[in-house]
């Protein structure tokens, strides 16, 4: 058997021009913890392997006008053990922090859970209702998309050949804002979620809603931003007639599967529930933060 | 014919020189080649934490690492944990309050308890409990397991 090539380039311009020269199927190798699994299990052969971990654009955390600029290619460990992010933006670390075991995400990155394009990745839907800004570089030069634009349906992205997710641009908070991540499993740890539920929000010095985003993972082939869901909440004091609403509009933009792991009856009505949970939190966050 | 890669490592201190092929994992050459077994092969996909080391001060599954990527690093396995004929605490609170029945996951327990007491020297139960759960103990084990830790940790603060 053929074995596969193993590149490991330190620059972007370098990684782009192995994987745009790629006769065969052409991995980007970040933290390993999806493709390694699905080298192992004989789900891809790829023909070769580009290492993105010695490219400095992906490797770290910085503040950017006044926001967080985050490589795709950092370590879970690292976005869990960052004070300023995880006061900046809580449910984003949360998402991350449910990544499998602390082995895991001692590799595991953003990108990576992105580009497995999971419906039920646990960082994506945080990272969707922060509205985060993903840049992609290719041949074809450097691009920014929302998140949610990545993902196209189960396993499956919009990178085109020989583009590749360098970094995640998390806006500046305003005051009264903070987000959530909480997602639903049987065990509370190293699982998959069966419903997770993100909610970014920004409240005015009264109280009230004044900007919203909610995301839903693991309810259909990707994870959804829901806009009805966000309406709900938007111009409210989240009083439960609002949170009854949002959990009305979180059900309703379920388009769920059976599995092993809920039906779809149970997906559609705990995305309501979780939902309106996970809008509390960010809630209660938002009126803690300054 | 697969392309062979030389690779150089430093594992419990020492340097190591070995050729492998790119999709061979860190865990196949530590156990096939390098012959330090300790590190145990569990499920090969990094659900059981059998195989945990620390490559470069992080706690990884090493059947989740290639072994190509591991050029110039620094691993620590569970043989370089005793100092001699000296147990680490927390091995030997493990023999004495019998926090292992059939041994599979115990050096990935032990590396892994060991990098949760350096970070924190006073972990709750709750505490040690999820930074446990990626290694799995086949024979169910876990109470015993939890009081070793807590009991090593004690030990090892002096209290």
């Amino acid at each position: 058997m053929e074995g596969v090539r193993y590149e490991v380039p330190e620059t972007l311009q370098a990684a782009v021009a192995l994987l745009a020269g790629a006769t065969g199927d052409a991995r980007v190798l970040a933290g390993g913890t999806d493709v390694i699994v699905q080298m192992e299990t004989d789900l891809i052969e790829p023909t070769l392997l580009v290492d993105v971990k010695k490219i400095k654009e992906l490797r770290q955390i910085a503040s950017e006008n006044g926001g967080f600029r985050i490589g795709a290619a950092v370590p879970g460990m690292a976005i869990v053990n960052h004070a300023a992010l995880c006061q900046a933006w809580p449910g984003v670390v949360d998402g991350v922090k449910l990544i499998g075991s602390i082995q895991i995400k001692g590799r595991a990155s953003i990108g990576g859970n992105l580009c497995n394009a999971s419906p039920a990745a646990d960082s994506v839907p945080a990272l969707i209702a922060a509205g985060a800004i993903v840049r992609i570089i290719g041949p074809n030069g450097v691009r920014e998309v929302p998140v949610e634009t990545v993902p196209v349906g189960p396993g499956k992205t919009s990178l085109a050949k020989g583009e590749i997710v360098v970094s995640f641009l998390l806006p500046p908070r305003p005051p009264h804002s903070s987000d959530a991540y909480q997602r639903f499993t049987p065990r509370t740890e190293m699982d998959i979620a069966v419903v997770g539920v993100g909610i970014s929000l920004t409240l005015d010095d009264g109280g009230t809603c004044t900007a919203a985003r909610v995301a839903l993972g693991a309810v259909a082939p990707t994870v959804l931003l829901v806009k009805d869901a966000a309406d709900a909440l938007i111009g409210t004091r989240l009083d439960e007639a609002a949170l009854d609403r949002l959990a009305k509009a979180a059900s309703a933009a379920c388009r769920p599967i059976d599995d092993k792991r809920g039906t779809k009856e149970f997906r559609i009505k705990i995305a309501g529930v979780l939902a309106k949970r996970t809008a509390q939190q960010a809630l209660e966050r938002a009126r803690q933060s300054r | 014919m697969s392309k062979k890669y030389h690779v150089t490592t430093t594992v419990n201190g020492d340097e190591y020189e070995f050729l492998c092929e790119a999709q061979q994992t860190l865990l196949d050459i530590l156990r096939d080649e390098l012959m330090l077994s300790g590190t145990k092969d569990g499920c090969g996909t990094g659900d059981c934490g059998a195989c945990t080391v620390m490559l470069d001060g992080t706690m990884v599954c090493s059947c989740l690492v290639l072994a190509v990527e591991t050029e110039g690093s620094r691993i620590e396995t569970i043989e370089g944990m005793a100092k001699g004929e000296n147990l680490h605490p927390l091995q030997r609170i493990f023999l004495e309050l019998n926090g292992l029945q059939c041994g599979i996951c115990t050096p990935g327990i032990l590396i892994a308890a060991k990098a949760l007491l350096e970070r924190n020297p006073d972990p709750t139960e709750t505490e040690i409990r999820y930074w446990l759960a990626g290694n799995l103990c086949r024979c169910t084990g876990y109470d015993k397991i939890i009081r070793s830790v807590q009991a090593a940790a004690k030990e090892m603060r002096g209290a």
